[in-house]
């Protein structure tokens, strides 16, 4: 090891301490010699520590010693320094003779107090006591003679003068501690001592002479010039500092849209609020089905009602022909009457399919093959807890070509997945109304190894396309929940931490990188 | 989904198979349907909606034996003539207008049959069904009715029988206001002047469809060995195809069906009809739909696996499937028979170009710019409160509600991004300042002139909290960001009730005001329990946007 490079790495506080250390051993005797703050001394320590330049044993784990002071109700005897007992012993040593009542008066002692004096002159020898109708004390020839100081009255001594003495075997008094007289506090005392390394470096030359921080009048004074720069120690720990950063939904929204732009596919963006004309009826979904109901789904609020939308009256005549009998699609349909006025209310887009559908009716045939996607929220009328949310976002896409077909589907599906770190994709039979073949979308998790459901998908129906095409043509269709995928990549138990905005979360969490 | 149990032994001893729990699951699966649990009994199964047949261990059974090729191809069930009859009065057409009936002899109910059977009713009712409005199943002891039945409407206060579960004769009033399954379904004779209602040649009642059935005329036990059965709803293909369902699914059981006679004054009908609905098949148009190249025997193979026939270019498909309104359907059966997870994934090769857009790429450029500035991205709620957007904010904004809300917490779409910031800033307040936050979404506000009566715009609120910020560093920021796309801007003083009067402008661009800035009223921040100094702005991207092109 170069000494000098390590010599070289000392801040000005450490060049300060160090030299000291060789006979200051204690916080105090280094704050002493230097003229340092606590403080300073404190980080110069744990620098030389880290630098195994003085022993760690003194220095972090310090020596625990027990300091002997007096107590708030011993701050009476302070001034004279002497127990009260000495001064009954002295009372009666001139009158002989003395009442409780007196001497607790004459003292100002109270009854416990007394109690414990009483029984320590008593064991001494130096008293007898007389019952009268009230205690007397009558001092013995013991007590009569006795004019040097008990142990406990020396040590009560040396407090009084000291303030506080370290407890030793021979400094320590049970009886003055259970008088509460005296109390007993423990003092962690460092203890620097140099390693073998620090006494080789301590007969180094330190020069003060290094250079810290370059400041701009270094470089304009060439004040650096023949000076060395004092090495950094490029292995602590430093304070972390906030960046600015994209919201970790927002981070993967961008990601997953890298993904289905490099696949060749168009984004398109919609509304929020729609008619349930184009969010359930044009893919559909019966007028009787549960989505329709309030307890599922968002409705807007109106002066009279529930606010009433347009629709387009070219579809809608097509949109009722396919529900009602099926139309020119070769459906059955589903039978009963469409009631129009139904379609015109106003919600919260249930899916993001809603807007396949609107595509849909805006394409012709020379537009195909046409391949989109949209990542948007949807929402559902649930009460928020752990594992629901009432808006999430979905990532939906089509594909309309007159040759598209179910493996097709699975192909752009396994690419997706595949560039999101999910190595193979499954699907299984499902049921969506407005989807025929359908499926639910399976991706085999890398570490957890199993199968987890991450969508839906399927190729629409012909009730679906053809009223909105104007022509046959093949849809495929894939809905993909975002917030599955996060909580898997950033572990995360409890759906609303997505959007707690937790600032602490946010400026740690990791980046999306996917 | 509709979830069903089955009793395990059974459904194993049905399938002349021991299986592991694994391939149970694995075999069910390839049907669409999912197991939820299993246990040394029972199967906890979710059945699709698409397939009500599922609903009770003899459907699923039934599907199961074609499916492994057990019993191939489609089952054919022998209707008996019983000769009964049932007169539909002219009286149910403005309530209850349709029904098909069907007697069922020679059962042999068991305890859990009858478990099996009422849950397959429970079920269609709820799925099927539409929660009984669509249709709803009736099943009578033959030997507690004679024949012939009535199907009529009666005026409520004529009605009066002893419901099941009740110990006393009601009325019909009184069964929908007391009763638990009258008070359940009540709404669906809401509006109705008169209710339907089943009754024998003795004038006994035997049900109040779709609510309840008689306790004396309508109580099937273990005992039955012979059913009457009805379904009643409003379309006549659904009543039809749900006995269909239900009579085949008891001659599963070891039934016998028997048909009836239903009688209108116009015309005559007998129901069951199980004559298999026959479908011309387009072999390329399958192949293609599925990216396969099947020949024909292999589709007929497929096909006779989910139950169906195949003749001469014809499917004959099963009268008690509800799902095959299309030939599309039929593709889906025969993907599932050669297994979802048989099909390779293809990527084709047309070309297309991808395009992302161009305002998502405009609001990302701005986002990232602020990230530059150091600010951190949040996301939040489209959904708040009028205490969030308004009252806390000291303002009073039009608000657009949302009805019959599960969290009265977010009950309004929301108007202006700020107020959403405030609220997340004054739950982070633990946190260590200075908070530079953005964030920009979908805002709401009434407009006649869309379409949805709703304009949607995206705005953006950039807020900074802490000791320090003020005017001059918000606008700092905004400056910022005008100078990198370029824009020529101004700012106009103005009053806003959320910023201290005399420090807020409104931002100008092309004349138009796209939005404000400035130093956020302390009575604002009180009430979001901020005790920092905060400057904020807010700019509505969807018109910065349009000032761009």
């Amino acid at each position: 090891m170069d000494l000098k490079k390590i010599l070289n790495t000392f801040h000005p506080f450490e060049r300060r301490v160090f030299p000291v250390l060789k006979h200051a051993h204690t916080l105090e005797e280094i704050m002493k010699a230097t003229g340092m703050q606590e403080i300073e001394v404190m980080r110069a320590l744990q620098w030389l520590s880290n630098k195994e330049v003085i022993k760690k044993e003194g220095f972090i784990n310090p020596k625990t010693t027990t300091f002997i002071s007096l107590t708030q109700k011993a701050e009476r005897y302070q001034k004279e320094k002497r127990l009260p007992e000495r001064k009954i012993l002295e009372y009666l040593q001139k009158h002989h003779k003395a009442t409780k009542t007196i001497l607790k008066k004459e003292l100002n002692l109270e009854e416990e107090e007394f109690n414990a004096i009483l029984g320590i002159l008593k064991k001494e020898n130096y008293i007898h006591i007389l019952k009268n109708s009230d205690i007397e004390l009558q001092i013995t020839e013991k007590g009569l003679e006795n004019k040097t100081l008990s142990q406990d009255e020396h040590l009560f001594e040396k407090i009084c003068g000291e303030g506080s003495v370290q407890k030793t075997s021979e400094h320590s008094s049970e009886f003055l501690k259970r008088r509460g007289l005296i109390e007993e506090k423990e003092k962690a005392e460092r203890i620097i001592i140099l390693t073998p390394l620090g006494e080789k470096l301590s007969k180094e030359k330190i020069s003060n002479e290094v250079l810290d921080k370059l400041t701009p009048e270094m470089l304009k004074t060439k004040a650096w010039r023949e000076k060395e720069f004092r090495r950094f120690d490029i292995k602590v720990e430093v304070p972390r500092i906030y960046r600015g950063k994209r919201h970790f939904v927002d981070q993967a929204i961008q990601s997953i849209k890298r993904i289905w732009l490099d696949l060749g596919f168009k984004e398109l963006e919609g509304n929020l609020v729609e008619t349930a004309f184009w969010d359930l009826d044009a893919l559909f979904v019966p007028q009787d089905h549960s989505a329709r109901e309030m307890q599922d789904t968002f409705f807007v609020k109106g002066k009279t009602g529930i606010l009433k939308g347009d629709i387009p009256e070219q579809i809608a005549k097509k949109i009722k022909a396919v529900h009602e009998t099926g139309g020119d699609t070769g459906s059955a349909g589903w039978g009963g009457v469409w009631n129009k006025e139904k379609a015109k209310e106003l919600l919260l887009i249930t899916h993001d399919t809603y807007l396949s559908a609107k595509t849909l009716a805006h394409l012709k045939k020379e537009d195909l093959p046409f391949k989109s996607f949209q990542i948007m929220k949807v929402f559902r009328n649930e009460a928020l807890d752990w594992k629901h949310l009432f808006e999430f976002y979905q990532v939906g896409g089509i594909v309309v070509d007159q040759d598209v077909n179910l493996r097709n589907l699975l192909g752009y599906l396994k690419q997706f997945f595949k560039k999101m770190g999910y190595p193979d994709v499954q699907i299984r039979p499902s049921f969506f109304g407005y989807t025929e073949p359908s499926a639910e979308i399976f991706v085999f998790h890398p570490i957890k190894k199993e199968w987890v459901e991450v969508g839906g998908a399927g190729m629409f129906r012909p009730e679906v396309t053809k009223p909105l095409l104007g022509f046959e043509c093949p849809v495929i269709a894939w809905g993909i929940g975002l917030e599955r995928v996060l909580t898997d990549y950033y572990k995360i138990k409890d759906l609303r931490e997505i959007y707690k905005n937790d600032l602490r979360q946010l400026r740690d969490m990791k980046e999306f990188m996917k | 989904m509709a979830a069903i149990i089955i009793q395990k032994k059974s459904f194993l001893d049905h399938l002349k198979k021991a299986l592991a729990d694994s391939e149970i699951t694995a075999i069910i699966q390839k049907l669409g349907v999912s197991v939820e649990q299993i246990t040394h009994t029972e199967l906890t199964l979710e059945v699709l909606p698409n397939r009500p047949d599922l609903l009770s261990e003899a459907g699923l059974v039934r599907a199961l034996q074609a499916f492994l090729g057990i019993k191939k191809g489609l089952r054919k069930y022998a209707v008996r003539k019983s000769g009964g009859k049932v007169f539909i009065d002219p009286s149910v057409k403005d309530v209850r207008p349709y029904t098909a009936c069907a007697l069922v002899k020679k059962l042999n109910f068991g305890n859990e049959k009858i478990k099996e059977i009422m849950q397959l009713q429970e079920k269609l009712h709820a799925t099927f069904g539409r929660n009984r409005n669509k249709v709803a199943i009736g099943m009578y002891p033959l030997d507690k009715i004679k024949l012939p039945i009535t199907y009529t409407a009666k005026a409520p206060q004529e009605i009066r029988f002893r419901p099941l579960e009740a110990n006393r004769e009601m009325s019909a009033t009184e069964i929908l206001e007391e009763h638990p399954a009258g008070k359940a379904y009540a709404y669906l004779l809401q509006e109705a002047k008169k209710y339907p209602v089943f009754i024998d040649a003795n004038k006994n009642i035997l049900s109040l469809p779709p609510i309840i059935n008689s306790h004396e005329t309508g109580r099937v036990t273990e005992k039955t060995t012979e059913v009457f059965i009805e379904c009643s709803g409003h379309q006549s293909g659904a009543v039809k195809t749900c006995l269909n369902l239900i009579v085949t699914t008891l001659a599963e059981m070891g039934g016998e069906i028997y048909s009836m006679e239903l009688n209108d004054g116009k015309k005559k009908e007998t129901t069951p009809d199980l004559t298999p609905v026959k479908r011309k098949l387009n072999i390329k148009y399958l192949n293609q739909r599925i990216g396969a190249s099947f020949k024909e025997k292999e589709i007929k193979f497929l096909l006779e696996k989910m139950g169906h026939d195949y003749n001469a270019g014809n499917v004959f498909i099963s009268a008690y499937r509800t799902d095959m309104l299309h030939e599309i359907d039929l593709a889906e059966d025969i993907a599932i028979a050669y297994g979802y997870e048989n099909l390779k994934p293809e990527l084709p090769n047309a070309a297309t170009v991808g395009e992302e857009s161009p305002f998502e790429v405009f609001r990302n450029k701005l986002c990232n710019l602020l990230v530059g500035f150091r600010l951190l991205e949040l996301n939040t709620y489209h959904l708040t409160s009028e205490e969030v957007v308004n009252e806390k904010m000291n303002h009073n904004g039009e608000i657009i509600e949302l009805a019959n809300v599960a969290n009265q917490e977010f009950n309004v779409l929301r108007s202006w991004m700020l107020p959403g910031v405030m609220q997340i800033l004054g739950e982070n307040t633990r946190y260590e300042y200075p908070q530079r936050v953005f964030c920009s979404g979908i805002v709401f506000k009434k407009d006649e002139q869309e379409e949805t009566r709703i304009k949607e715009q995206t705005k953006l609120a950039v807020a900074l909290a802490g000791k320090g910020e003020d005017f001059t560093k918000i606008k700092q920021i905004l400056a910022g960001m005008m100078d990198a796309l370029a824009v020529i801007w101004s700012i106009k003083e103005t009053e806003h009730p959320s910023f201290i009067e005399g420090r807020v402008g409104a931002v100008l661009v092309d004349g138009n005001e796209i939005g404000f800035v400035g130093e956020i009223h302390p009575r604002v921040l009180d009430n979001f329990k901020i005790e920092m100094p905060m400057a904020a702005l807010e700019l509505n991207l969807s018109e910065l946007f349009k000032t761009l092109k």
